[in-house]
């Protein structure tokens, strides 16, 4: 490991999923650990059901945006941007992704095949990827971005950040209705076998 | 939960993790900004968001809206000329609105203050072009801070309008997408909240301000003297990172980082000269840099600015030294981010960046442009005139949400200049066009952005084709800011230039809707039909914060016939193939707005009745 020690985070989803809020969590908690970090969201005309992406990087870094192919972990909230993000992930990097498929254009206007499990899985054994699928029953779809979290949080994804920091990251950033019912789910999660 | 307005307004010293757009507001407080002005353009809307977010009553700033980036720019002018400092912020091709203006204030004497906020796009992320807004600066003897990341943004913001007030003249602050959007942990000043004081615009004094024939030259030299003034501070804004090597780099603003990033250890082996101002030049600090070294690469991101410049350095100062440039178009093209500034340097020397290995294999991905959302009130116009349009007709798009009707499967709107070009192209696409009809679209901001003369010019020299105007009540692709068709009725403007056939009709009764284009489009005179309806984004996020998650969603029957109208022709994204090939709703898309129903041809889509009896709560 060169002494450019540098952990990077890719976000990906589609606009409307809340990668946004996703990503101010991360780097808040990821400050709260005490940890330096830097990060930039992509914003504009992509947010109106187009691709959405954020980039976080912790420790001795420079620019905000990832180099592809050098990201430490990957969080998709849709399966075809999974897809997208695992070219961006380094061999033996982790993608943690929420099993849900919103199909772009090409697929539904049946030009293009949908995007399968199987499809990211066998690529990502080939690359010595590990691969977090998560699902879960949810009150409202709008919460798959903190059942996310909680998958990240329950497997210590990001180094040095602990759930409490999450928590308080969460609750900078959302109002007390908001901040209580994503804290159930996301300590459903933590404690879920 | 904390609130950005209540950060930014604190007393302070304290620091926050903050995108460089909320840091600007902060240095609009800590500098005694009073009046900003704007008009909504990505990557800059986020700096009205945070000015918005302070509480009003304790809100020192004056914030508007204008009706487009010209009048915001000569609004903030007025008040820096009576001793306000002012600042107005707008996206890359605002500068192109604002030119007639902004080209003038350099030669005019602006004691409070004026900072201009550009917000350029390399990479086009959400513009129509990459324009490199530097080349403006030498147009109008205009200086530029260019910030490497949110906390420089902060900083120079505070020195700009410092300088600007000392020298009384204007001063652009460059911004590109993702130095405004850079998220850092930002360390801010103290905040004293400031008097207004009184008004103090005194054109004997600090004139003159009519640029007539022989108060030309007067204001130019006064003009050019400053610009001297301003070369002198460029030299604080060398930052040298000196290694003694005989190589070095001159570069400016992110694709810095992204050198650092792209060098990683070998960043050691070269000397590195960082130009915070780029507009006057540096002489002294970049000839210094050229004598010692035996080759420079100069990494600018767009287009060759600095380089032709520190070529004629080196040209005027007699220094041998190679200097390597823009090798080819590539080099022109594209936003500098690490992955870009990776290729650009492996050409210069691939010894020099680090190693970093490509995934071997790659998944296949799919295509996701954006796309209208469920239930969007332009879907029914631009499938209706997908069928009436024939092949040879045209359809001339403009700037807003209601562009991507180019998109299959509607592919309504052929050709784009900028915001408000479409009722003067679509007037010049009709000239000696007997037989292919033209109809053009124009968003309701845009209407008032920059619509109205090409409408006036239709209707007072003749021009024959059909105007869309897409009222959906709010500036709706850069989020939802209000505009002035909120107080002013756009059909009372059209009726009183003299229009004589207007058309109005609420996009979802599809089959009016269908009737009046029919009839539009046969009207041998200019002709306006307004498509009315509310953006159903901005409903549908209303309701969800009274607390109404679920409606009732749409259902496709067992009388479905596999017609595919709905998801291959109307194409509300809701529609999704499951894997036998039915048609299925996705229930975290569809809005329950039912504009699909009337598309079905064996009438199979209807409301789901939900247990709690039906209707929304």
């Amino acid at each position: 490991m060169t002494k450019f020690t540098a952990f990077n985070i890719f976000l990906i989803g589609v606009g409307g999923q809340g990668i946004g809020l996703l990503s101010e969590i991360l780097i808040r908690a990821i400050d709260y650990s005490g940890q330096r970090c830097i990060g930039v969201d992509t914003h504009g005309l992509a947010q109106r059901g187009g691709v959405v992406s954020s980039h976080i990087k912790i420790g001795d870094v420079n620019s905000p945006l990832v180099l592809p192919g050098d990201v430490n972990l990957a969080l998709a909230l849709e399966r075809h941007e999974a897809a997208r993000a695992l070219n961006y992930l380094k061999d033996n990097g982790i993608l943690v992704y929420y099993n849900t498929s919103w199909q772009p254009l090409p697929v539904r206007l049946g030009k293009e095949p949908e995007i399968k499990e199987e499809e990211i899985e066998s690529t990502a054994r080939q690359r010595n990827i590990s691969v977090f699928k998560v699902k879960y029953a949810l009150p409202d779809s709008r919460m798959q971005n903190i059942a996310l979290l909680g998958v990240v949080a329950k497997n210590n994804l990001v180094p040095g950040v602990e759930p409490k920091h999450y928590l308080m990251a969460m609750e900078d950033l959302m109002s007390e209705r908001v901040y209580s019912a994503n804290k159930e789910i996301f300590e459903s999660i933590l404690e879920a076998r | 939960m904390k609130s950005l307005g209540e950060v930014l307004i604190q007393r302070g010293p304290f620091s926050e993790i903050v995108i460089g757009n909320s840091a600007i507001v902060r240095a609009m407080l800590e500098s005694g900004v009073k009046v900003v002005t704007s008009y909504p353009g990505s990557p800059t809307p986020e700096i009205a968001e945070a000015i918005n977010s302070i509480p009003k009553d304790k809100n020192p700033l004056y914030f508007e809206f204008s009706t487009n980036e010209k009048v915001a720019l000569e609004l903030a002018f007025g008040a820096a000329v009576n001793g306000y400092t002012s600042c107005v912020f707008f996206k890359s091709v605002g500068m192109n609105v604002v030119a007639d203006s902004f080209v003038q204030l350099s030669m005019m004497e602006i004691p409070g203050g004026m900072v201009i906020v550009t917000g350029d796009d390399p990479g086009a992320n959400s513009s129509q072009n990459e324009q490199d807004n530097r080349h403006y600066a030498r147009l109008s003897y205009t200086p530029i801070f260019e910030p490497k990341d949110a906390q420089e943004v902060y900083e120079m913001f505070k020195k700009a309008v410092e300088y600007s007030r000392k020298l009384r003249s204007p001063v652009v602050l460059r911004l590109t997408t993702h130095t405004a959007h850079f998220k850092q942990k930002v360390s801010f000043g103290v905040y004293e909240p400031s008097p207004t004081g009184e008004p103090l615009f005194d054109p004997n004094a600090n004139g003159p301000y009519i640029p007539i024939a022989q108060n030309v030259p007067v204001m130019k030299r006064r003009a050019l003297e400053k610009l001297l003034r301003w070369q002198e501070i460029s030299e604080n804004y060398a930052f040298l990172q000196g290694n003694g090597s005989d190589v070095g780099i001159i570069t400016a603003g992110l694709p810095y980082l992204s050198l650092l990033d792209v060098l990683g250890e070998s960043a050691k082996k070269v000397d590195i000269l960082r130009l915070g101002m780029v507009y006057p030049l540096p002489r002294k600090a970049i000839s210094e840099f050229l004598r010692k070294h035996k080759v420079v690469k100069i990494l600018e991101e767009l287009d060759n600015f600095i380089e032709e410049k520190v070529k004629a350095i080196a040209y005027e100062e007699r220094i041998d030294v190679e200097i390597v440039g823009k090798t080819d178009i590539e080099d022109w093209i594209g936003e500098y981010t690490p992955e870009k500034v990776y290729s650009v340097m492996s050409k210069f020397s691939p010894e020099l960046v680090r190693k970093v290995e490509k995934p071997v294999k790659f998944v296949r991905v799919v295509n996701r442009p954006p796309q209208l959302c469920p239930g969007c009130g332009h879907r029914p116009v631009f499938y209706v005139l997908s069928k009436l349009l024939r092949e040879k007709d045209i359809s001339v798009a403009d700037i807003g949400c209601h562009t991507l009707g180019f998109l299959e499967p509607y592919k309504v709107g052929q050709i784009l200049l900028s915001m408000g070009h479409s009722t003067g192209t679509a007037s010049g696409l009709s000239m000696f066009n007997k037989d292919r009809k033209v109809v053009a679209f124009l968003g309701d901001s845009t209407f008032f952005h920059a619509g109205l003369p090409g409408i006036i010019n239709a209707v007072f020299n003749k021009h024959n084709f059909t105007l869309v105007v897409m009222e959906n009540g709010t500036t709706a692709m850069t989020g939802h800011q209000d505009h002035p068709g909120k107080a002013i009725k756009i059909r009372q403007i059209l009726e009183a230039i003299g229009v004589k056939h207007i058309w109005e009709v609420d996009t979802y009764q599809q089959d009016k809707l269908e009737e009046i284009l029919k009839t539009a489009l046969e009207t041998p005179e200019f002709n306006v039909v307004i498509a009315k309806h509310p953006c159903m984004l901005k409903f549908t996020r209303e309701r969800r914060r009274k607390g109404i998650i679920k409606v009732p969603q749409m259902k496709v029957t067992n009388r479905c016939t596999l017609a595919g109208v709905c998801i291959t022709k109307f194409a509300c994204p809701s529609f999704q193939r499951a894997d036998d090939g039915s048609i299925f709703v996705h229930e975290d898309l569809c809005i329950g707005d039912g504009s699909c129903m009337v598309v079905c041809p064996s009438g199979a889509l209807e409301f789901e009745k939900i247990e709690t009896g039906g209707g929304a709560k």
